[in-house]
């Protein structure tokens, strides 16, 4: 699927929560789903700075798709990171360049996205967009 | 007295405004309070009918903003009890005025080898600034430690202070674990060394009376957005015999007596240390709050608080897995807590949905959370408009959070 058909389901998805409580126990769901990341990868390189709680994203890439993983000490932003993995993980770089994140806003999670809220949703995806540019020049090299 | 939940309420306008269609809970008091309406509406008589900078105006409307700035001057000086009014400074808040300190009085009385000692529970800006002058004036700084129910270690105090001890700063009310701290004792012992001391009293003006004469008190600093009062107005009173010797610490006008570009002499206390226009509509704004809190008493404000920080401990203490951070015996009106199991920022985050403002992280008090091994707590912080009701649909949040989180704090 494209980065744009696995937005376009998780809006679906969305839309069928009622209320916020919903919402936001599909996303500790998530988060507790979520394998996270072996404590080698938890360093200091991998995280992503600026947030109130820790998140650690380690990519490589492999076969010419990007594989992601990612982790957080709080289960909510673990949550929202294993829906962005979901949209990125198995893409190529140039997808992951170029795609458009619209899903977010449409899920009513687009309060996480404002600077000031500090859980590092912006930063995590400009870090996951920084891995597409970064695996794209190593791929045309 | 008593206070009269209801009228106080109507005061405060945004107490009514409702966050993703639910009433709000406001318990954030501690970052910032909420702005009565007679504290706005001066501002914006103000504004509309006064408004004109300050001192020197030849005009009408010159003449009645500077008699308003220089009224709300006197307020604070009586609030606090200052000596003379010239002795209350105006700043931007209590980040600004220890700056000014740790800068000026720094310039003035400490070089190479002399110490500062401040306490383990400081606010980020009451260990920055003095880290920073350290720093310049390759001076040591050193921290008086706290025990683990969040109380200071006074029995280390005579081996803290040396005879190269230039300055001690502490706060009055710790905003990461509501300790009171016991500051005539630690002024008292300080005096008995030659050492003068700066209270930060950002946390406390709103809820204790501050006698700065009987405290004897060197400096003490505080921000107008927590006492009711706008933002972007704070206070640094200091003692006259210290503020005549220090050097002013920006430049510019109104500070200013003579000025040649070979030679400028500067105007005398409290000017010499207000450089260009004042924020004087938050000076006012300021002194309309004052007038507020005075109006219903602190002594009242304080009791009233404690009734809510002893019904809110009691409540929180019957919560499985609850855990407090600062549990001194004389504590003010806040909660900072972890429930096991819970992130901060996840419990912030679903209270917020259900309109409860809370604050989460290390409240700028970093050490207190290393002195502790944790990352940051949840803080609940009341006022005296805040409600036992109020604090009942915290815990019921408190509790809904925990069943969502159900498998994972068993």
């Amino acid at each position: 699927m494209t980065i744009k058909e696995i937005q376009e389901e998780i809006i679906e998805e969305f839309v069928g929560f009622d209320d916020w409580m919903d919402k936001y126990a599909y996303l500790i769901e998530l988060g507790t789903d979520l394998s996270g990341l072996e404590s080698q990868y938890q360093t200091d390189q991998n995280l992503i700075k600026g947030c109130q709680s820790k998140v650690w994203f380690n990519a490589k890439l492999e076969d010419g798709v990007v594989k992601i993983e990612a982790d957080s000490d709080a289960i909510i932003v673990k949550g929202i990171a294993a829906l962005l993995i979901r949209v990125f993980n198995n893409q190529t770089p140039e997808a992951i360049m170029n795609a458009d994140l619209h899903f977010i806003d449409e899920i009513g999670l687009k309060q996480h996205l404002s600077p000031t809220r500090s859980n590092g949703l912006v930063a995590m995806v400009k870090q996951i967009k920084m891995y597409g540019l970064a695996f794209n020049q190593k791929m045309n090299n | 007295m008593t206070i009269d939940i209801n009228k106080i309420r109507h005061d405060f306008l945004i107490l009514s405004e409702k966050i993703y269609g639910k009433s709000l809970v406001y318990f954030d008091n501690a970052a910032t309070s909420q702005t009565p309406t007679q504290v706005t509406d001066v501002m914006l008589e103000y504004y509309n009918k006064y408004n004109s900078n300050i001192h020197r105006g030849v005009h009408y409307l010159s003449n009645k903003s500077t008699e308003g700035a220089e009224n709300a001057r006197i307020k604070v000086q009586k609030f606090i009890n200052a000596e003379h009014s010239h002795e209350v400074i105006f700043t931007r808040g209590t980040t600004e005025s220890v700056n000014l300190v740790a800068n000026s009085f720094g310039e003035c009385y400490i070089s190479e080898g002399d110490e500062v000692l401040v306490s383990e529970m400081e606010h980020h800006s009451n260990i920055v600034p003095w880290q920073m002058l350290c720093q310049r004036k390759k001076a040591i700084l050193k921290v008086l430690p706290f025990n683990d129910n969040g109380e200071l270690m006074l029995e280390k105090l005579p081996e803290l202070i040396t005879d190269r001890t230039k300055i001690l700063a502490v706060n009055h009310i710790s905003n990461a674990l509501g300790t009171t701290n016991p500051i005539k004792e630690i002024i008292d012992f300080a005096h008995s060394k030659n050492v003068p001391v700066l209270i930060d009293a950002a946390q406390s003006v709103q809820h204790k009376k501050i006698d700065v004469q009987a405290l004897d008190a060197d400096f003490l600093v505080f921000s107008g957005h927590k006492l009711y009062g706008p933002t972007g107005i704070g206070v640094l009173y200091g003692k006259e015999k210290y503020l005549n010797e220090m050097p002013p610490w920006q430049g510019g006008g109104e500070m200013i007596q003579e000025v040649t570009f070979e030679k400028t002499t500067y105007n005398e206390l409290p000017f010499k240390f207000e450089a260009g226009t004042p924020n004087y509509i938050a000076e006012i704004g300021l002194g309309a709050a004052i007038d507020y809190v005075e109006a219903i008493g602190l002594d009242v404000i304080d009791a009233y608080e404690q009734e809510l920080l002893d019904y809110a401990t009691e409540k929180f203490q019957a919560i499985p897995n609850m855990k407090i951070y600062g549990t001194a015996k004389h504590k003010s009106s806040l909660i900072s807590f972890l429930v096991e199991g819970i992130h901060f920022y996840d419990m912030g985050m679903l209270l917020d949905q259900m309109g409860i403002a809370v604050r989460t992280g290390t409240h700028c008090a970093e050490p207190v959370m290393t002195h502790f091994g944790i990352e940051g707590t949840v803080r609940a912080s009341f006022a005296f408009y805040n409600t036992k009701e109020e604090i009942d649909v915290l815990i019921a949040g408190i509790e809904k959070v925990c069943k969502m989180f159900g498998a994972k704090t068993v």
